[in-house]
């Protein structure tokens, strides 16, 4: 039902829902860009972040070990993963990194299922963020707002390190033309394993973000990864701003279109993905002619 | 890949691997249906019969989710059925009490059985059903947690001649207008759940109340709604809101704002599986819970465990079976002991469901004498009762739909628990055949035995 307090809730969390998928769509695209690969493990990766973080708050009780636990083993993870498999896959033809990510994503889906069972696990939001918040028109969890903040500072940090790091210029000077990187004799095999990492990390650190709003089971990368592509299309590949911009925009479509028929959220979802192919191919903020 | 550089599909070109592999698929696609002439007994050759009986062992299929959103319950289903084969093939006195017509074995031959994923989706569970019976002769196919599953497997049980057995499917429509000769269900759906629940929630929590529903988005939600909505308008309930989400939901958050801010008294949550998990745990955290009433009227087994008690207070649920009804049925109370023995956790009613299907199968074949698959359904259809861990049961001729009753649920607080699997109080136990609908209501036509 259209009203105002309901109007303003939704859109309130739709910025929630889109900063989530702004932080997993820019490690997509990171990916995407500068590598080519089409990481269909993405989504495990984000719930890969999301045991590891949930493993190591059973261990320590502290929120904050979870989020470094579930960033850091992901990163160890993606690095792992691009060193041993990944990089065999350049030369091969797309249908071939498909598959192996793919694959891939499978074998980490299992064998968390093997470890942990299909049951779900939770984690509690930490203290200073625990209970609800009123906003006057309407009550909210507090941790939901948490989220739009601590993954505000992590896009800020992932910004900090594209636009004003050296390794950040090559990424995206790779992201561009990775042939002409590799010609002016920088590592350029070093540097897809780091972006690797790093794209892959923001998933996993993602991932444990969102376990105190949904508690994780093994198949929740699943939706994830297809609501991350979604996003990369319409903001454009290889875009950094472009993930933010359209992870929002997503998440204002999910959530306000809810408000009049909650069945067409995700279809109004993919019409504006096919309305941006349609008329802006390369998406709202990529360049045309970059993969 | 780098860009710009020109690569190269390492040997031979893409129009040969697709030859290649048209002919692999064609060689695995035998005739491994041809059916040999009938030898022994007086019934011609039918699905796998008498193939899949010719042997000292049958062969059954299970076909559950066991990744997805439904895990966890087919997980519990497969628990389940191993136990009452463990049980089945060495002779048990459970059994025997079930039915004393059940012995060892079915027929005098053991019985063997393979399990696959059905990931909750029709097309997989389709193909789980005609591999069983094309690849090992399977003489029955059993379960499901999705209806849309169930709904499938029914189609293809019909089509296959072999018997199909329903695991977890609460839709109408699964004895309903997708009823089948050859499907049997066991377990409550939406029309009993709806029957039992509405007088009761109109009882204790008075009239003209405003109800916002929460509703996954196939068959089983859909016919729950309906028959939920028709139930509690009888005491002037209204729907101030049907929010409908798709299967697998992670976030619902969208939704319970619409709920939120529906003005509801009453929350009905139809979701299932995971999406229960989710669903409820995000409305206790917009405070949703604290000012409505919570009803989950197909309770999800280990929603409590895995919401926690602190949420689950207060909730009026309908289920199939709840470990606590040993203090009333002492079937039930042996069947916990075994499932506890062999598991060392309490049973859910999935579990339960399982075992009894396996249990009033080798009944129905004992009483049959054969396994000839219009026999057995005809010895099923015969409504004889067997006894079982909520008391006297039998299936409907009609509509292949046992007869058996509701359990109402409510969930304790926590300082109430006495242990920690103690998460409801039975309210009642409604018997079955006052809430059923009338046998062609749901637009039931039952195919032909051959």
């Amino acid at each position: 039902m259209v009203s105002w307090p309901n109007f303003l809730s939704q859109a309130l969390n739709g910025l929630v829902i889109g900063a989530l998928l702004a932080l997993i769509s820019s490690g997509l695209t990171i990916i995407y860009g500068t590598l080519g690969v089409l990481n269909l493990a993405h989504g495990a990766m984000f719930m890969v972040g999301g045991y590891a973080g949930v493993f190591a708050y059973q261990y320590t009780g502290s929120f904050a070990a979870a989020l470094a636990a579930g960033a850091l083993c992901v990163l160890v993870l993606g690095i792992v993963m691009e060193r041993l498999v990944i990089q065999h896959f350049y030369s091969r033809p797309d249908e071939d990194q498909i598959l192996v990510t793919f694959g891939l994503g499978i074998v980490f889906v299992e064998v968390i299922r093997l470890i942990f069972g299909s049951l779900s696990q939770s984690m509690p939001p930490p203290s200073w963020a625990a209970g609800i918040t009123s906003l006057g028109f309407m009550i909210y969890p507090t941790y939901r707002l948490a989220v739009v903040g601590i993954i505000g500072v992590a896009l800020l940090l992932l910004y900090g390190l594209l636009y004003r790091t050296r390794l950040g210029m090559i990424v995206r000077a790779g992201i561009e033309d990775s042939v002409m990187v590799d010609s002016l004799g920088i590592n350029v095999m070093r540097v897809f394993m780091i972006v690797f990492g790093i794209g892959a990390m923001a998933a996993g650190f993602a991932g444990i973000v969102n376990v105190p709003i949904a508690p994780i089971t093994p198949d929740i990368g699943e939706s994830i990864l297809v609501e991350a592509f979604v996003v990369v299309v319409i903001g454009g590949v290889g875009s950094f701003p472009g993930a933010i911009l359209g992870g929002l925009i997503a998440g204002e479509i999910l959530s306000l279109t809810s408000m009049i028929d909650p069945s067409y959220s995700q279809v109004m979802l993919f019409a504006v993905m096919t309305l941006v192919l349609m008329l802006r191919p390369q998406g709202l903020l990529g360049t045309r002619g970059r993969a | 890949m780098i860009k710009t550089q020109n690569y190269v599909i390492g040997g031979s070109s893409r129009r040969e691997m697709l030859l290649q592999g048209a002919g692999i698929l064609a060689g695995t696609v035998l005739p491994g249906g041809v059916i040999l002439p009938a030898l022994a007994e007086d019934h011609p050759a039918l699905g796998t019969y008498p193939d899949g009986s010719s042997g000292s062992s049958v062969f059954i299929g299970i076909s559950v989710p066991r990744t997805g959103t439904y895990a966890a319950q087919g997980e519990d289903l497969i628990k389940g059925y191993e136990l009452a084969l463990e049980h089945l093939n060495a002779g048990n006195e459970l059994l025997t009490k079930i039915s004393p017509n059940i012995k060892k074995g079915v027929l005098g031959k053991s019985v063997e059985y393979g399990i696959a994923d059905s990931e909750a989706k029709p097309n997989t569970a389709v193909q789980n059903f005609t591999k069983f019976v094309n690849d090992k002769k399977a003489i029955m196919i059993t379960g499901s947690v999705s209806s849309a599953e169930a709904v499938a497997d029914n189609k293809t049980a019909d089509r296959e001649k072999v018997l199909y057995l329903v695991g977890i499917s609460g839709s109408n429509d699964t004895t309903g207008k997708d009823c089948a000769r050859y499907s049997f269900r066991e377990c409550i759906y939406g029309q009993t759940a709806a029957a039992a629940l509405g007088p009761f929630l109109i009882k204790m929590l008075g009239k003209n109340k405003k109800v916002a529903y929460l509703t996954p988005d196939y068959t089983y939600g859909h016919t729950y709604q309906k028959s939920m909505e028709e139930y509690l308008k009888e005491g002037g309930w209204t729907t101030a809101t049907n929010q409908v989400s798709p299967l697998g939901t992670t976030d619902f958050s969208s939704y319970l704002l619409n709920v939120a801010n529906s003005g509801a008294d009453v929350i009905v949550n139809i979701n299932f599986g995971r999406d229960a998990v989710l669903s409820t745990k995000q409305a206790k955290q917009f405070g949703i819970l604290d000012k409505s009433t919570l009803v989950v009227p197909y309770n999800t087994p280990f929603l409590a465990k895995e919401v926690g008690a602190e949420t689950m207070q207060g909730a009026i649920a309908a289920t199939d079976y709840w470990w606590t009804l040993e203090d009333r049925y002492p079937l039930a109370k042996m069947f916990n002991d075994a499932f506890r023995a062999k598991y060392k956790t309490n049973p859910e009613w999935s579990a339960n469901l399982a075992y009894m299907q396996i249990a009033m199968w080798a009944d129905a074949l004992e009483r049959a004498k054969t396994f000839y698959p219009p026999d057995v359904i005809k010895a099923y259809e015969a409504g004889a009762k067997v006894q079982s861990t909520v008391g006297e049961v039998y299936f409907r001729a009609a509509d292949h739909q046992l007869v058996r009753p509701v359990i109402v649920q409510r969930g304790k607080k926590p300082a109430d628990m006495r242990g920690p699997d103690d998460f409801y109080d039975v309210i009642e136990v409604v018997p079955g055949l006052g809430l059923m609908q009338a046998p062609d209501a749901f637009g039931c036509k039952m195919g032909e035995y051959i």
